[in-house]
């Protein structure tokens, strides 16, 4: 009989064997280089692979001899092919990184130290979220902020007010009641009952989710357990429960007019231009006080690339240069960090949602997202788990806050 | 091997020897390279602290020792169990059924084979996104048909209590024609003297099936049995595409918790350990399988 196998040992065969064959092309100092830098990238799936390829072009066209070998990766496998990349010592020269993920990767000695790069470009707020001890380790590439889509034509029929800037999450609730018809499958609104929404609305309610040096839990506290009833409480009453709906997708929802609210990102919006039916953001209402979640997406260079200084040059070229702003904002992907808003106007003449202001209003008050290092997939599984159960009736709100903080604490960072 | 060339002096032994290992060396070698190597390497991993992008670091046996101490660790082995007791009966006759019924003379028996066997090519992907559909507690097929028979549908993969229940139903619909063949082998392999003697002297339907055909089937279930419960140990594709282990971890199955370990948590130490483990009692329900047969293999 075989012996048995898991996953886990086929995939350290393959790492193993691949060690043996690392791709090397050092250049010639002094010499023209005939170099070829790789690249991985997520950001650029799902539509916005011809736009990477165009600041591809543009990079090669400004570095003769240079040529860029660009993988993509979809974002649902991108770390588990990353990690297993690194492992295997097979990493491209330049790959991308979310934020979340950010520490990780630069305490672990992955990313090379950036030097000689131009910081002047970028938003100095979201440059130094990339840095760790004092230290450069990725370039931001580019942010996107969570707000509230509306339909306005429901919000007509329904003969409700539009939301503003100074709604609360009680002015949400009794919106998303007047509009939710569940026999017709029309519903009030949609949060999804998740880590990412949930360290937001704590902050959303007045609290945090860790302490200042994440150390310490401290969402088990009567605001984390209202904003999670926030979420919560939606689940059933206004938001579609699990087999409420026939669709499984809140976007085919909020696209097909079923949804008069909606909690996405700004990544949506071109994908919404062709609806049916009028709509627009504000920013996302509070309990307390307003907390908009920000994601950021950023490049980081290889600390085992062999051409270091070039792959730098590559990762500022795809974060800050002319080129690229101009095409993040043509093609309406996520904005570009970049310090001097002026180049950003062109973002407001994109069509709907009219309200894009709202996208840089959600940015004076920013929920940041905690970031502890290796335990940060633990603590959002483990806290998307125990919300889920209470959206399911299976805990109450304040048992699935309890118990996930209970969970969460052997995972943190210790001091 | 009665017809073994006997050696005679030790230049011949030798030059027997080369011989025997230059025809093993084709899959030695990758059975070396892609089986004993990782599994060496496995168990040296089992001993580090790991989360991929570091370097390793030795803790001695705190893995084993810390998975020994969580309670998550029994509840993967026993969701792992569960699936096993509600599967293999299942798919066992559910398999014999058709193969009895293909291995008679029967119009399109051919067809029919290619059809029962088609879901075992087919990739879990599509699989699990089918079952998904049919079992969707609010709009599934499945629930429909339990609707006209006015009994209450479930909430399949949404429920906790029914999530692996939905995982079994898709392995045995998938599973079942891979089990057909092979127990179709086996009733091939059956004389029809036999059975034409049992004839003879009177035997109805049931008695032929329970003392002549399952009895001469038993070395074929036996291996049936054997391959399933490794196979169903080692479930993966069917849980992470149709629940990913959900709800409240209710279907979280041990090579799920050695993926998540690995490649979510930065804890590839501690999933190599789990590996091991798993090794371990897959190891020790085969030895004690094989030690059973005696008492109900019958090899003709």
């Amino acid at each position: 009989m075989k012996p048995i196998q898991t996953g886990v040992i086929a995939i350290l065969a393959a790492a193993a064997l691949a060690a043996g064959c690392a791709p090397a092309e050092p250049a010639e100092p002094g010499s023209t280089p005939n170099v070829t830098l790789t690249y991985t990238t997520f950001m650029a799936v799902g539509g916005h692979e011809e736009d990477l390829n165009t600041i591809i072009k543009a990079f090669e066209a400004d570095n003769p001899g240079v040529t860029v070998d660009a993988k993509f990766n979809p974002y649902t496998d991108y770390f588990t092919a990353l990690q297993t990349d690194i492992a295997s010592g097979t990493v491209t020269d330049v790959f991308d990184i979310e934020h979340a993920n950010f520490r990780a990767y630069a305490e672990n000695n992955v990313a090379a130290p950036l030097t000689g790069i131009e910081t002047d470009v970028f938003k100095q707020g979201i440059l130094e979220a990339y840095q760790f001890n004092g230290t450069q380790y990725a370039l931001p590439a580019s942010f996107s902020t969570v707000v509230l889509f509306y339909n306005k034509d429901l919000f007509d029929q329904a003969g409700v007010s539009y939301p503003t800037n100074d709604w609360t999450w009680d002015d949400e609730m009794s919106a998303a009641e007047a509009m939710t018809d569940k026999v017709n499958d029309t519903w009030g609104d949609y949060q999804p009952v998740t880590y990412n929404e949930y360290y937001k609305t704590v902050q959303q309610a007045g609290g945090s989710f860790l302490s200042d040096d994440a150390s310490q839990v401290t969402f088990d506290s009567p605001e984390g357990i209202s904003g999670a009833k926030f979420l919560v409480d939606k689940v059933g009453t206004v938001q579609p429960g699990a087999g409420d709906t026939s669709t499984d997708s809140d976007l085919d929802l909020f696209a097909s007019g079923r949804l008069a609210m909606w909690h996405n990102g700004i990544w949506q919006f071109a994908g919404l231009q062709e609806a049916p039916f009028d709509w627009d953001i504000v920013v996302e209402p509070g309990l307390t006080r307003q907390a908009s979640a920000m994601f950021s997406n950023a490049v980081m260079v290889s600390a085992t690339s062999k051409n270091i200084e070039l792959a730098t040059k590559l990762a500022q070229f795809m974060t800050s240069s002319k080129t690229a702003v101009d095409v993040r904002l043509a093609a309406d992907w996520e904005l570009p960090p970049i310090a001097d808003s002026s180049l950003l106007t062109a973002y407001f003449d994109r069509g709907k949602p009219a309200n894009r202001q709202a996208v840089f209003d959600s940015l004076d008050a920013v929920a940041l997202a905690p970031s502890i290092g290796d335990g940060q997939a633990e603590m959002s599984d483990t806290v998307t788990n125990f919300l889920s159960e209470a959206a399911a009736g299976r805990l109450t709100a304040e048992q699935a806050v309890t118990q996930a903080a209970e969970a969460v604490r052997p995972v943190l960072p210790k001091k | 091997m009665p017809n073994r060339p006997k050696p005679r002096n030790r230049r011949q032994t030798l030059r027997y020897g080369l011989t025997v290992a230059a025809f093993l060396l084709p899959s030695a070698l990758p059975l070396a390279a892609f089986v004993y190597y990782p599994l060496g390497q496995a168990i040296w991993t089992s001993f580090q602290q790991w989360n991929l992008i570091s370097p390793q670091k030795w803790i001695g046996s705190d893995n084993y020792k810390s998975l020994l101490a969580d309670p998550s660790t029994a509840a993967v082995f026993w969701h792992s169990a569960q699936y096993l007791i509600a599967y293999l009966p299942l798919v066992y006759v559910f398999a014999l059924g058709i193969a009895l019924a293909l291995n008679s003379r029967l119009a399109g028996r051919n067809f029919f084979r290619s059809i029962y066997f088609l879901p075992v090519v087919t990739s879990w992907i599509a699989v699990a996104l089918v079952w998904r559909w049919l079992l969707n507690p609010n709009s599934g097929a499945v629930n429909a048909v339990l609707g006209w028979l006015g009994l209450p549908g479930p909430g399949w993969y949404n429920d906790p209590h029914w999530a692996m229940a939905s995982v079994v139903l898709a392995s045995v619909w998938k599973d079942t024609g891979f089990v057909m063949v092979i127990l179709l082998a086996g009733l091939q392999s059956i004389p029809v003297e036999i059975e034409e003697s049992a004839l003879l002297d009177g035997a109805n339907w049931i008695q032929r099936l329970t003392r002549i055909t399952l009895p001469l089937l038993s070395p074929t279930t036996f291996f049936v049995l054997i391959i399933s419960l490794i196979s169903g140990f080692q479930i993966f594709d069917q849980v992470y595409a149709m629940t990913q282990g959900g709800p409240a971890d209710a279907s979280r199955v041990v090579v799920l918790e050695i993926y998540d370990l690995t490649f979510r948590y930065g804890q590839a130490g501690r999933a190599s350990a789990l590996s091991m483990m798993l090794f371990v009692v897959i190891l020790a329900i085969s030895v004690i399988q094989l030690r059973g047969q005696r008492r109900w293999v019958h090899y003709a």
